[in-house]
This record gives C-alpha cells, sequence and structure tokens, in this order.
C-alpha cells in the first residue's frame, strides 16, 4: 500500500459515504462526485488511463448531471422536514456490515494472491481502439444498440402523455 | 497485505456503503445512486484483477470495465427515466410512500 493509494481510498470513501448520508439530496450527488473522481484516480494509479478519463467523462459528466436534473424535477417542498432513512434504517446497516465482514473475511483468508507486481503493461488509446474494432467488434455492436435502446426508452418512458390523453 | 487485497478490500467497503444507502435511504434517487455505487465497486474490481493478473497485456479487464461502464451509463438513464414516471404519477420519490400498486 502506497501513500498515494491510502489518500484516494480515504477520498473515495469520504466521498461516497458522505454521498449516502448527506441530508440535501443536491449535496449528496456533489459529495457522489467527489467519489467518482477518487474512483477515476484510483484507475489511474493501476495504469487504466483510458477507463480512468472514461469513468470521470461518463459519470461526473453524464451520470451525476442526470441525477441533478432528476432530484430538481422531482423536488417537493414537503419532503423537506420528513426523515432521510427509511424506519428499519438500522437492520440495512447491520445487513450492509454483515455483507462487508463477509467479504472482507474472504479475501483476508485468501491465499491465492500473489506477492510481485506484475510489470506495468503499455497500454495506448491506439490499441484499445485496435481491440475495440476486432476482438470486441461484436460486443461494441451490441453496446451500442443497447444504448440506443436505452436512450429511446428513456425518453418514451418520462414523456409526459396528458396532451395525448385529453 | 499486499496491494491487490487492499483495492478489494477497498471496493468491498465501497460495495457495502452502495449497499447501506440502498437498504436505509428513502428518496427513489439515492438508492437508484446506490446502486451506481455497488457498480463501481465491481469496476475497481476489474481494474484491479486486470492489473495484477497474469496477462494485463490483453486488455480484458480494461474492456469489461469500459463495457461495465457504459452498461451503468444506460442504466441510470432509464433509472432516472423511470422515476421521473413514479413521480409524475405519485407525486413523491419517497419509497416509504409509494406502497400502491395500482395508484
Amino acid at each position: 500500500m502506497t501513500a498515494s493509494f491510502i489518500i484516494l481510498a480515504l477520498l473515495t470513501v469520504a466521498g461516497m459515504v458522505a454521498a449516502m448520508g448527506l441530508r440535501n439530496a443536491v449535496h449528496c450527488v456533489l459529495a457522489l462526485t467527489l467519489g467518482f473522481v477518487g474512483i477515476a484516480a484510483l484507475y489511474l494509479l493501476l495504469g487504466a488511463q483510458f477507463v480512468g478519463l472514461a469513468q470521470i467523462m461518463v459519470y461526473v459528466g453524464a451520470v451525476a448531471i442526470l441525477a441533478v436534473f432528476a432530484i430538481m424535477m422531482t423536488h417537493s417542498p414537503e419532503s423537506a422536514n420528513s426523515p432521510v432513512f427509511s424506519s428499519q434504517w438500522s437492520w440495512g446497516c447491520i445487513l450492509a456490515a454483515a455483507v462487508f465482514a463477509v467479504l472482507a473475511r474472504a479475501i483476508c483468508s485468501s491465499v491465492a494472491f500473489t506477492q510481485v507486481l506484475p510489470p506495468q503493461p503499455e497500454i495506448t488509446v491506439h490499441q484499445i481502439g485496435d481491440s475495440l474494432m476486432h476482438r470486441y467488434v461484436l460486443p461494441l455492436e451490441i453496446m451500442g444498440l443497447l444504448l440506443t435502446a436505452a436512450l429511446i426508452g428513456a425518453v418514451v418512458i418520462a414523456m409526459d402523455r396528458k396532451e395525448e390523453i385529453k | 497485505m499486499n496491494s491487490l487485497q487492499s483495492y478489494l478490500l477497498l471496493s468491498s467497503l465501497l460495495f457495502s456503503i452502495g449497499l447501506a444507502g440502498v437498504l436505509i435511504r428513502r428518496n427513489a434517487i439515492l438508492v437508484l445512486i446506490g446502486i451506481e455505487l455497488m457498480l463501481n465497486a465491481a469496476n475497481l474490481n476489474f481494474i484491479a484483477f486486470w492489473r495484477y493478473g497474469p496477462a494485463p497485456a490483453a486488455l480484458t479487464g480494461a474492456m469489461f470495465a469500459l463495457f461495465s461502464i457504459s452498461v451503468a451509463a444506460a442504466e441510470a438513464a432509464v433509472g432516472l427515466a423511470i422515476i421521473l414516471a413514479a413521480y409524475r404519477h405519485s407525486r413523491t420519490t419517497d419509497l416509504d410512500q409509494m406502497n400502491s400498486l395500482k395508484g
């Protein structure tokens, strides 16, 4: 564990905890943005530059903005005084802590880890584009189809149909 | 503790934070954000296993993470649209009040 990993991990965990615990939903999304940037920096630390930049573009640029739009469109004044957490929040916390305990125990007791770090691979955007166009061309096409279907589906679901009914 | 283990511990901690958010928040949008957080933890696992795996030059983990990021983006768009439609129907995003199937 290096110092940069510890700093980035603390930043990410702090952002994510704030995103799940703050009262104001817009503040939650801002804290979430911090967490996403932390994860992107961890990708850069692991040598996956393209994935880190894609993470910033997709999550910070698109998903967080979408969430802010949705929060502002669904804002209602009477929700400002209602409780933030559900009535059985202690059971949720206990369940999440139990899941973390099981995962951490499995990770710490595993013997399958190699102790040596393999050499840093030279990943260029050229290589990524090359493999996208050759080895992964079918998943890429399916992904394009999925994104088109999701775009059309999101517009159709979110469309206001009151004018059609009248 | 070596590096791969610390990355896996971090991602399981992020997964648990997302799970806790999904289970305890009342706002539907923040529940969706918790699901995004769990997907991010899985992506961090992909990248960590790719980096510490036997053949990092094969690009498999990085490509899988890229495809997973795009699926997560599509999921976020459709999920937020569904929440908007539900809000238009019941005038609330509070999950404790969304308790009727017919409206």
